[in-house]
């Protein structure tokens, strides 16, 4: 083909300039999505590297690799790294990044600079926490609650919580750019109901971090000079609170585990019209549904608390807010499914990333209910049951979306295909490690095995079993992409502009696009998913 | 394939058309004030949300410990919070006089007003200082060091670690905002700016006023509760 000859040779965002300056300096929204890809695959095997040591201990009963002590802060960094510095930028920060201003048909993100700021921020958040780790880490929990965290703990909490902090502003920065670019940089004809749903949802996203993530920050400054100066904000014994810890915790980060899975499903919407070949099942309902999500998330916080002291009648009104927010994920699932329906379903590796999603998600909410019931939350609360649900929700629904998108848009970003064969023995050694590895877990926290432990009764050890296998065939699957991906780099076909045939402005233009994205502003005719219009799924080679 | 030059950087040939002030993600100027404005207000909620958090603890308190948070009220100093709230407004008039200057184009205006603002903000900080220094010497200071004589001296703490957080924070961000409006009398004073182009005029003037409308708030949580005997 000629037009691949001619991709390659053609200048684009990569080959413009070489050298770490235009790396280290760029305001091309493109190459800092790739400054978060290579940080935050660092630090998801970080994180996924204490995974592994807990798993570990948790083969056998007793405590044989570690004992308490450093399994409180395995777990802890674990969580601390998975959440602040793989989860919550993941697909915003590396996916949104790029492909945000692509869709809207513009030429960058409204603030290039702040963009980059953002990233550096990320970085210096992800430096001190890495610091806390080689010194020690911390053993509060990712939760930091008080007064464990500000009078007890003699770990490394301050450096810890600083992370979080610096890493929080640039998650405000991230969604502070995607709200003002979506508003203000959409190309002509690109209006809020042509809008692809992965934008609808990153704006979805955006709100929350704006709104939310000051909260935390002002929350762990709180604890930070509670802990350095000794002034009563949440210690009870110098007058403070510490429930209101809890509030003012939980008020940004129950509405966090949308900011990790609303991207995800915005990524969803893409993925299945495409390879079902048909438009998206009630686009508005998907869109709006993002929005409730977000409006939602905010009024559910204190089902984190109801065993915590929190009046009746609180955790009744709470209980009853957090059914509602399935009702949103409900029409989500729906849709999606409604979309297959009667298309012509092409089973490629996105495509299985994005079925594994819809199960495990579906899962991971259902058990949501379970524990948003007041009478059963108090029966699994701080058993494993409660770990097992938000694996599915996070693991199964947020990173399954994650791998989805860097399968769909990797020949985009990079101008080469990914071998196929490869994708799907991944994709399908992830869903069969991750469901081994964390429904066992269900069963072990619904029978009370209690979380956080580095030893537990021996009748678990069966489940814990299970579950360590399954981590391990898991983490094989996490592997096989780095390996893969990097060797399509160099040896992978090219892939031309659109080897999906996929709808969308960011399929218009070269593989990997020019530095200013399109060579002339698009002007947008059309509505989202027309796949009715275009030619079919290309053969597979 | 090497005739590929002039598709490289469409953007390159239409900057140098644009006007200097335009950056080169934008299509025109009008863009690019839409957004920086909406930037601005974004942010402005989040810090909204930052300070929502302390004033959320303050509410909380002050609903549990009443006797308290009034009995440690009466240990402000109220004329200087008082005489503050008076210069953070009046700052506020010639931050906004000087926005109003900048869209007439008159340039000294604009940088005079913006001093006069800096001399305020100045002010403040002087005045925050000295009430910081009497809460010290007065042993109102959250710590080993603190006595309370009132009822509930416990909370009483509280009450003051509260005020030094809240303050504390506010008073950060008058320092940000002297920074900030100097930077912006510094580029007024060089002629930056114009009726057509003076985003960052209304933006720092956006933020100052923000900062203020905190104080608006902080005073008379912090220095008007209780029944105050005024001399």
């Amino acid at each position: 083909m000629s037009t691949a000859t001619q991709i390659t040779e053609t200048e684009n965002y990569l080959n413009v300039d070489y050298g770490i300056k235009s790396w280290l300096l760029t305001t091309d929204h493109k190459r800092i999505g790739l400054l978060y890809l290579a940080s935050i695959t660092l630090f998801f095997f970080v994180g996924g590297f204490f995974a592994l040591l807990i798993r570990l201990e948790l083969l056998t009963p007793g405590g044989d690799l570690v004992q308490s002590d450093i399994y409180n802060r395995l777990f802890t960094m674990h969580g601390i790294v998975m959440i602040f510095l793989f989860l919550i930028p993941s697909i915003p920060a590396v996916i949104g990044n790029f492909f945000i201003p692509m869709m809207i048909g513009a030429r960058d993100m409204a603030f290039p600079k702040i963009n980059l700021l953002s990233w550096y921020l990320f970085m210096a958040g992800g430096a001190l926490i890495l610091y806390s780790i080689l010194t020690g880490g911390a053993d509060t929990g990712w939760t930091f609650y008080t007064p464990f965290s500000t009078e007890y703990s003699n770990s490394r909490v301050v450096a810890a919580a600083l992370g979080v902090f610096v890493a929080g502003f640039s998650s405000i920065l991230t969604g502070l750019n995607f709200i003002v670019t979506i508003h203000r940089m959409r190309a002509p004809g690109m209006t809020w109901s042509r809008m692809p749903l992965f934008l609808w949802s990153n704006y979805a996203t955006a709100v929350i971090q704006v709104l939310g993530t000051p909260v935390l920050a002002i929350t762990l400054a709180l604890v930070f000079l509670e802990r350095v100066l000794h002034i009563g904000v949440f210690n009870p014994q110098m007058g403070g609170d510490p429930l209101l810890f809890q509030h003012l915790f939980w008020f940004y980060s129950h509405p966090a585990v949308y900011i990790m899975i609303l991207p995800s499903m915005g990524v969803i919407s893409e993925v299945v019209p495409c390879f079902a070949r048909k438009r998206i099942f009630g686009y508005a309902f998907v869109a709006m549904s993002s929005v409730a999500i977000a409006v939602f998330g905010f009024l559910v916080w204190a089902h984190h608390m109801f065993v915590a002291g929190v009046s009746v009648y609180s955790a009744l009104v709470f209980s009853l807010l957090s059914y509602a927010v399935a009702v949103p994920s409900a029409v989500k699932v729906f849709n999606w499914t409604a979309t297959m329906y009667k298309g012509s379903i092409y089973l490629r590796t996105p495509m299985l990333y994005a079925l594994g999603f819809i199960g495990l998600f579906t899962i991971g909410g259902m058990t949501g209910l379970f524990v948003a019931a007041l009478g059963i939350d108090v029966h699994v609360t701080d058993t494993y049951f409660v770990v097992a649900h938000f694996h599915y929700i996070m693991v199964g629904g947020a990173v399954m979306g994650y791998l989805a998108a860097i399968h769909f848009w990797w020949p985009k970003i990079t101008g080469k295909l990914y071998p196929e064969l490869w994708g799907r023995i991944a994709a399908a050694t992830i869903f069969l490690g991750f469901n081994l590895t964390f429904f066992p877990l269900f069963i072990a926290g619904y029978l009370g095995m209690p979380r956080r432990y580095h030893a537990y009764a021996p009748e678990f050890q069966v489940l814990n079993v299970f579950s360590t296998a399954g981590a391990s065939i898991l983490g094989v699957g996490y592997i096989l992409p780095l390996l893969y991906l990097l060797w399509s780099l160099r040896y992978g076909k090219d892939a031309g502009d659109n080897p999906w045939n996929a709808a969308g402005l960011e399929w218009m233009t070269a593989s990997p696009p020019p530095t200013h994205n399109f060579a002339e502003t698009p002007v947008v005719t059309w509505d989202p998913y027309n796949y009715n219009e275009l030619p079919d799924m290309p053969e597979e080679e | 394939m090497s005739a590929q030059s002039s598709h490289g950087n469409p953007a390159s040939g239409l900057a140098a058309a644009a006007p200097a002030a335009l950056q080169h993600q934008f299509a025109d100027l009008e863009q690019q004030r839409e957004s920086a404005t909406l930037g601005m207000w974004v942010f402005l909620i989040t810090e909204v949300m930052f300070f929502g958090g302390m004033f959320t603890a303050y509410l909380i308190y002050r609903v549990m410990y009443p006797a308290a948070f009034q009995g440690a009220s009466q240990h402000m100093l109220f004329w200087a919070g008082t005489v503050n709230t008076a210069v953070l407004i009046c700052s506020s008039l010639f931050v906004a006089l000087a926005v109003h200057a900048v869209q007439e184009d008159h340039r000294r205006l604009l940088v005079f007003f913006l001093l006069l603002a800096l001399l305020l903000g100045l002010a403040f900080l002087v005045i925050k200082g000295y009430e910081y220094h009497d809460h010290w010497v007065n042993h109102k200071v959250p710590g080993a060091s603190f006595q309370f004589d009132g009822p509930d001296p416990l909370h009483a703490e509280v009450f003051f670690a509260l005020y030094f957080l809240m303050t504390g924070f506010h008073a950060l961000h008058m320092v940000i905002g002297v920074g900030l409006v100097s930077t912006i009398a510094f580029l007024a004073w060089r002629g930056r700016f114009s009726p057509a182009y003076h985003t960052p005029v209304d933006n720092a003037g956006l933020y100052w006023h923000f900062v203020d409308i905190i104080w608006i708030f902080l005073y008379p949580l912090l220095y008007l509760i209780g029944h105050r005997r005024l001399w």
